[in-house]
């Protein structure tokens, strides 16, 4: 052996992929799955189409991300840029939940929830549909090309295109108003970013659920990686009783009445053909198992067959797995769902969600903020009054017009006016229309007498008077908004 | 040399180049291929570069690109897309500019960018002013605060040479013609009347005979000839006695250039505008009052 190949070991980094051609499967997991699809599709194509009444001010849809106006919208929840730490939240509790589901349920995202894996199950659908089941796949994938064989490809491919160009263009329909956007996307009068969004998710999903499948899990996606530090003894995946099913053999009657010792796996290699990604489960915990359960439900039918008990593979934690091997009996699987670190786990998701619903409760709907004109500071009228002024900024988050009264607390000879005004009609207070949902920026001067050097601390008050609204959210409540500033002499 | 070239490393089956130092020998490992091919070509391109696009001093490239040229291309276009709006202030007239809040708001932005430019020198980046520099952000104006007056002072300059229409006045200086007693009552009348001292009576009888005339009997200046409120808390020169006796002995002359002729009108429009909204800009004046701020018609507007 070379110096060479210790440094460069003949496998590599990467293995030329080998095509997966999964048999179809009945059973309990595959039901499973079907529902999870089901709900995982719906839920991608319908969100956007829900409508949802917010008034004349603000857009009818339900879940609306509208990056052009920095809003986003979900059900009555609406939240602007600087309230951007919601969606943060939300991502730490996605974080904390993929923990959470992690050590109690192993890769349950991976099995049933991911993308990549609902999209390839779709497209592996269409495949069989298209070309036959495995053995009719493997027998076309390996014949020569022929007229027959180019229009299957071409029927499998254009249907593959057809979800592709649908996934990518319910995607579209989140940043934008969904029945709008639909005409104009067929009438050609959409946004470029529309369509090349489109076209980018097309191609991906195209690529990714019809050629590259496993090799997105296996090559590109750091999840699975990271599940290696997030597995532990007691997490639940896919394990092989290899003390039962081994030695496996294929002639099990002729082993038996050769007096040799024979194990429950016929080695009919069920398991690994049902396999999406194409693993041997018996070969134990691997990258390529995505936990999709499928081999269990393959095994448990040749089981049924053969009148032995079902579950030679299954969902076993590796504790349980050393414990049953040793003779103990079968744990109930609540054991391994609720221990220590799933509900430490799940005390923080929860925690999280909570304090996010608590300030979502309560979050201001009015705010206000200034900003002191620096340059000049302080400008001396020609009464002897000092001027200061202010940059003003009044957020109206509720989905309509508001009427406010912008008052001072403090400074008690201080009288105050806007740039749309004069200052002859100075007072302690201005009446302010706000525009619905948006914010209203305006100057705003404050004259007092002069006096000796120094800052005078007061606080801008904006008091609203209209009618608070109630709504679900219950966010509108009418509270003012208040801002401490200083009135500065030199 | 030739024998020593076909050796092959034992341990790594790589060819050696027959170097030997101490027994250490060199493996005979080039460049990836695709690496040199790179390099070949990035000197290819490197030629044509030379070529294309100016290399040497006072040279071109055929491409006729420069950094200049590329300046002027983007300043060609910003001035392009500003152009429907610049034109639009240029054809609107000033005292209507107020009347379309958007025209407004663009004239405002950009007399702040031409302010930066041509202002700040003697009026300071936040127009506040200095001595003998007009703090623009008050609401006291020599010659007048509304934005017609504004774009007047600001076409044809205060005592600008060279202009026909400048606005012109010019305080006598007094040392020549009232004794040092005298010009020190006159200070301590206009202290007394700017709320600063006590009243003097010889100051106010030469105030009457010398200053009236100007500033008006209370000393609250006229606009038509530049000459300010001396009753008000805002002193271009100082309100002090040493400022004020230096001003009315030696007078004071201060100059802001025409920029009619140097600014296009829509640019001095737009200053105007800038300048109004600072804080003290004034109303348009009424058609119908019989004052008026415009010093074209010659009537008075005394106080303010």
């Amino acid at each position: 052996m070379s110096a060479l190949d210790l440094i460069n070991p003949t496998s590599g980094l990467y293995r030329k992929r080998e095509p997966v051609f999964p048999r179809v499967v009945k059973g309990r997991f595959r039901q499973l799955k079907w529902a999870v699809m089901l709900l995982c599709l719906a839920v991608y194509y319908i969100t956007p189409w829900i409508r949802w009444d917010r008034g004349a001010y603000a857009p009818d849809q339900a879940v609306l991300v509208d990056l052009a106006n920095r809003r986003f919208f979900m059900f009555d929840i609406e939240i602007w840029p600087q309230e951007f730490y919601y969606v943060a939240g939300l991502l730490i509790m996605a974080g904390i939940g993929l923990f959470l589901v992690t050590s109690a349920v192993g890769r349950a995202w991976c099995g049933y929830a991911c993308p990549q894996t609902v999209w390839t199950d779709l497209f592996q659908h269409v495949e069989r549909w298209i070309d036959g089941d495995r053995n009719a796949q493997l027998k076309l994938n390996n014949a020569p090309w022929s007229a027959a064989k180019l229009g299957r490809r071409l029927t499998k491919w254009s249907i593959w295109l057809v979800i592709a160009m649908a996934t990518g263009g319910a995607w579209i329909f989140y940043f934008a108003d969904a029945p709008t956007l639909a005409g104009q996307f067929l009438s050609g009068d959409a946004p470029f970013v529309a369509y090349s969004t489109v076209g980018v998710l097309t191609a991906t999903t195209f690529i990714f659920g019809g050629f590259m499948r496993e090799q997105v899990c296996i090559y590109m996606c750091p999840w699975p990686r990271i599940q290696t530090a997030m597995l532990d003894e007691k997490s639940l995946i896919v394990t092989y009783r290899d003390w039962r099913g081994e030695p496996r053999t294929q002639g099990v009657k002729k082993a038996a009445a050769a007096g040799e010792k024979v194990g429950d796996c016929i080695d009919c290699n069920a398991c690994v053909s049902v396999c999406p990604t194409g693993v041997d489960i018996r070969q134990g915990p691997q990258l390529g198992c995505i936990n999709c359960a499928l081999c269990i439900d393959a095994c448990d039918e040749v089981m049924g067959k053969l009148n032995r008990p079902r579950g030679l593979i299954d969902y076993l934690n590796l504790d349980d797995e050393k414990h049953e091997r040793a003779g103990g009996a079968a744990r109930p699987i609540l054991k391994t769902l609720l221990r220590p670190r799933t509900l430490i786990y799940f005390a923080i998701w929860a925690s999280i969600g909570l304090a996010m619903l608590f300030t979502l409760g309560e979050r201001a709907r009015l705010t206000i903020d200034s900003a002191q004109d620096r340059n000049p500071v302080v400008v001396t009228m020609s009464d002897g009054q000092v001027r200061n002024g202010w940059t003003i900024k009044l957020r109206n988050m509720e989905s309509r017009p508001r009427s406010v009264e912008l008052t001072m607390a403090g400074l008690p000879q201080g009288r105050m006016w806007t740039d749309a005004m004069d200052r002859k009609d100075a007072a302690r207070s201005v009446r302010l229309n706000l525009a619905a949902d948006a914010t209203t920026r305006l100057h705003l001067y404050v004259a007092a007498p002069a006096g000796p050097a120094g800052e005078t601390p007061f606080a801008l008050v904006a008091r609203p008077l209209d009618a608070p609204l109630n709504n679900a959210s219950g966010t509108n409540d009418g509270r003012e908004a208040a801002r401490d500033i200083k009135f500065i002499r030199q | 040399m030739t024998d020593h070239n076909k050796r092959v490393d034992e341990a790594t089956g790589t060819n050696l180049v027959g170097h030997e130092w101490d027994g250490i020998e060199e493996l005979d490992t080039p460049l990836p291929r695709w690496w040199v091919y790179i390099f070949a070509a990035t000197v290819v391109f490197a030629a044509g570069y030379v070529v294309a696009y100016p290399s040497f001093p006072d040279v071109g490239g055929t491409t006729g690109w420069s950094s200049r040229g590329e300046l002027d291309d983007a300043l060609k276009a910003q001035t392009a897309a500003r152009a429907p709006v610049v034109s639009a202030i240029a054809a609107t007239p000033i005292e209507q500019l107020a009347a379309n809040p958007g025209l407004m708001r663009s004239a405002i932005e950009g007399g702040r960018a031409a302010f930066k430019v041509n202002c700040v020198q003697c009026h300071g980046s936040g127009a506040a002013g200095s001595k003998g520099y007009p703090n623009l952000n008050d609401d006291d104006w020599l010659w007048g605060g509304d934005i017609a007056a504004i774009q007047y002072t600001l076409q044809h300059g205060i005592r600008s040479p060279g202009s026909e229409e400048a606005r012109f006045s010019q305080m006598p200086a007094f040392a020549d013609i009232l004794s040092r007693g005298q010009i020190n009552a006159i200070v301590s009348h206009v202290r007394a009347i700017s709320g600063q001292g006590k009243p003097s009576a010889t100051g106010a009888q030469l105030f009457a005979e010398n200053c009236a005339s100007c500033h008006g009997p209370e000393g609250k200046g006229m606009r038509e000839q530049g000459a300010p409120n001396l009753t008000d808390g805002i002193w271009l020169y100082g309100g002090d006695r040493a400022s004020l006796t230096q001003t009315i002995a030696k007078a004071r002359y201060g100059v802001m250039p025409h920029w009619a002729g140097r600014l296009d009108d829509a640019t001095v429009k737009m200053l105007a505008a800038y300048v109004h909204s600072l804080g003290g800009g004034e109303a348009n004046p009424a058609p119908a009052a019989p004052v008026t701020a415009d010093a074209a018609t010659g009537e008075a507007n005394v106080g303010s």
